[in-house]
């Protein structure tokens, strides 16, 4: 049961969005340019990078429907959400991809575990400035949502299915506010 | 040194919101909201939420920054030495201590924060929506702080920078400055 009285016909963010929609639109807007705004990355592994900080900070909610949203824009490629999910090492992705999940996974623990070599690696595997920008942010980014959604502990859908429409809302429209009618 | 190209006269954060703009935006305006915004909160008190997240972060120039506006806000700078010492000791209300509580365990996993916890806040008189607010704005600052330190920001060359970094804050909060920053060029 959540913390705090929020509506009970949606989960996770959703309802917390739509309990305090003043903070909501700015959460939402944020969102949606990093993810699908314009980047050096490619939304699938924006996608990606949400899931595997998610994975890693335990917040089902958020890793579940990044990682459905993922697969959907990987589309034929979609083993590679769960492969990187299984084990980062492994994962047949980029050197460069694989680089920056890494720097992905030391922002999850603490701003100061992203060392100069973990950067130098993701260079020497071709990632930009904007690459780099780009991973810290959204890796950050998501270590705020998982606490959020988590902190004030949201409902959590237990349906496998319910996170793959939401995956695919992700990837059809993006991060829109929900409508508080529905 | 920065891992990116950041402008030097603009240490911490302040370069990062420089460096790309459109997501500065949204997180320039929910920390407006949240820190400055109508609250039942004071701007000191929330201040402290985000003094004690960013200390457990060990981000020192978060820590520095809201440190030293809380200071201007509340008047009293022992007030933020006690909560980065020992939140249970410091000279803030119950209320206040059961949010920094909640605050501190925010900021080690959402998962950490206990009914426990939530139940001592309510009891001192938090509402929900006070809750709510100490939970995001603790969420909010384990952003800041990865941010700030995962592309190693610099800290200023001049300590004093923070007291004008304070009044800056207290006077003019969160948004962007309507001239830019051109002006802190030495």
């Amino acid at each position: 049961m959540p913390h705090i009285t929020l509506p009970d016909s949606v989960p996770g963010i959703r309802s917390l969005v739509i309990y305090r929609p003043e903070t909501g639109k700015y959460l939402y807007e944020l969102v949606q340019i990093l993810l699908r705004g314009e980047s050096s990355l490619h939304a699938a592994d924006r996608e990606l990078i949400a899931a595997y900080v998610s994975y890693l900070n335990n917040c089902d909610f958020c890793y579940q429907s990044h990682a459905a949203a993922a697969r959907c824009l990987y589309e034929e490629q979609q083993h590679l959400v769960d492969e990187v999910l299984k084990d980062l090492g492994s994962a047949p992705v980029s050197p460069k991809l694989k680089a920056l999940l890494a720097i992905a996974g030391k922002v999850q623990k603490l701003g100061k575990e992203v060392k100069p070599e973990d950067i130098e690696k993701a260079r020497t595997a071709g990632a930009g400035d904007r690459d780099i920008h780009d991973t810290v942010l959204i890796a950050a980014t998501f270590c705020m949502f998982n606490r959020y959604v988590d902190g004030l502990a949201t409902t959590t859908p237990e349906q496998l299915s319910d996170y793959i429409a939401m995956g695919e809302r992700m990837s059809n429209i993006g991060y829109v506010l929900p409508n508080q009618t529905t | 040194m920065p891992y990116i190209p950041v402008a030097s006269h603009l240490p911490g954060i302040t370069g990062l919101l420089e460096y790309r703009m459109d997501t500065a935006a949204p997180i320039r305006a929910l920390t407006q909201f949240l820190l400055r915004g109508p609250n039942s909160l004071s701007e000191g008190e929330r201040e402290l939420i985000a003094t004690i997240v960013s200390n457990g972060n060990e981000c020192q120039f978060c820590t520095t920054a809201h440190a030293a506006a809380a200071d201007v806000l509340l008047g009293n700078p022992a007030i933020t030495n006690s909560v980065k010492n020992d939140h249970h000791q410091a000279p803030v209300s119950d209320k206040m201590k059961a949010l920094l509580e909640i605050a501190r365990l925010v900021r080690i996993s959402g998962r950490a924060v206990t009914d426990t916890a939530i139940q001592a806040a309510k009891q001192a008189g938090a509402t929900d929506l006070e809750i709510h607010d100490a939970v995001l704005i603790a969420a909010l600052f384990c952003l800041y702080n990865r941010y700030v330190d995962g592309l190693a920001t610099a800290m200023p060359d001049d300590p004093s920078y923070f007291n004008q970094l304070a009044e800056r804050l207290v006077e003019h909060g969160y948004n962007r400055l309507p001239q830019g920053y051109d002006h802190l060029k030495k």
